[in-house]
């Protein structure tokens, strides 16, 4: 080992605003384009995984990235949402892809 | 039957053979397969088993665990607390993935989708029917859901919430859906076979 940590440490608890990155790079992926750039709200701590990025090229995804389940509210996604207003929609979302939201 | 007895005095189209030409994915599925095999790695029978216990799978292993929690409060707070663990005390083993049960109750109704391609708990419901895999279910289901739903004969009243998982990463997702009225003092087995596969999606919801 290299002495890198092989998890890096939560920064987000449950309840918290987070911001999902408006980016877009390269590569395997797996954060839905719908979601970038949204905020909401995380509902919970799944654990800490492999990053699918680096291991879709067969690399060792170390270290591994905490995963995050956020919750959304449907109609700030999709401004014509014709369902609920309570609608709400989760996504399995990796920390390098988040940041913290007002 | 011999070519000639087939001649038919009307013209009608024939449907196209799905395998007569390889995509680039099959032909290097089966050069990896024909490599795998002639170095000795793996037997042809090892891929024919992985095959036909992939196949076995069935959304019966689902329907057990969601009887289960029917029947057994104290199992069903463990399922909802610790989906894994809960399923391997029925000796079903998620491998890699880790599997996350979502309850409907009275105002909440949950759907699963996985928009980026097909994840899903086979270990619990088998293979994917070809509908969870498409396009439009993909798409439609973060973006009208209720539409969706209304596709499958499943109207939700206004006041309920409908959320959404969409299945992106690590973990699985098994809806357990509410116990329908009037099966009080049913056995876990004859409760089992009121769970279909589809509502353990959350496109629909059992009823007795």
């Amino acid at each position: 080992m290299s002495g890198a940590p092989e998890a890096l440490a939560a920064t987000f608890a449950p309840g918290a605003r987070v911001k999902v990155r408006r980016a877009a790079p390269p590569g395997h992926l797996r954060t839905p384009w719908y979601i970038r750039g949204q905020v909401g709200e995380v509902e919970r701590l799944c654990g800490a995984f492999a990053n699918p990025e680096e291991l879709a090229y067969n690399r060792p995804g170390v270290p591994r990235q905490p995963l995050y389940r956020v919750r959304f509210r449907q109609r700030e996604l999709w401004p014509d949402y014709r369902g609920a207003a309570q609608d709400t929609i989760e996504i399995e979302i990796y920390q390098h892809w988040l940041e913290p939201a007002p | 039957m011999t070519a000639d007895s087939h001649r038919h005095a009307h013209d009608h189209p024939t449907r196209a053979d799905d395998d007569d030409r390889l995509t680039h994915w099959q032909a290097m599925e089966i050069a990896l397969r024909e490599l795998l095999i002639a170095k000795g790695i793996i037997t042809a029978d090892d891929v024919r088993g992985a095959v036909e216990a992939m196949d076995a799978r069935s959304p019966a292993q689902g329907a057990r665990v969601v009887a289960r929690a029917w029947s057994d409060p104290a199992y069903k707070a463990r399922l909802l607390a610790d989906g894994t663990a809960a399923v391997s005390e029925l000796g079903i083993d998620m491998a890699t993935t880790r599997l996350l049960v979502v309850e409907n109750r009275p105002g909440l109704h949950n759907l699963i989708v996985c928009t980026l391609c097909s994840c899903y708990p086979r270990m619990l419901l088998g293979l994917p029917p070809d509908w969870y895999k498409s396009r439009a279910y993909r798409s439609r289901a973060v973006r009208e859901p209720r539409a969706v739903l209304r596709e499958f004969g499943t109207t939700l009243a206004d006041g309920v919430e409908l959320r959404v998982h969409d299945s992106t990463a690590d973990m699985r997702y098994l809806v357990l859906p509410e116990r329908p009225a009037g099966t009080e003092g049913w056995s876990e087995d004859r409760l089992a076979a009121l769970v279909s596969r589809d509502s353990m999606i959350g496109v629909t919801r059992p009823s007795a």
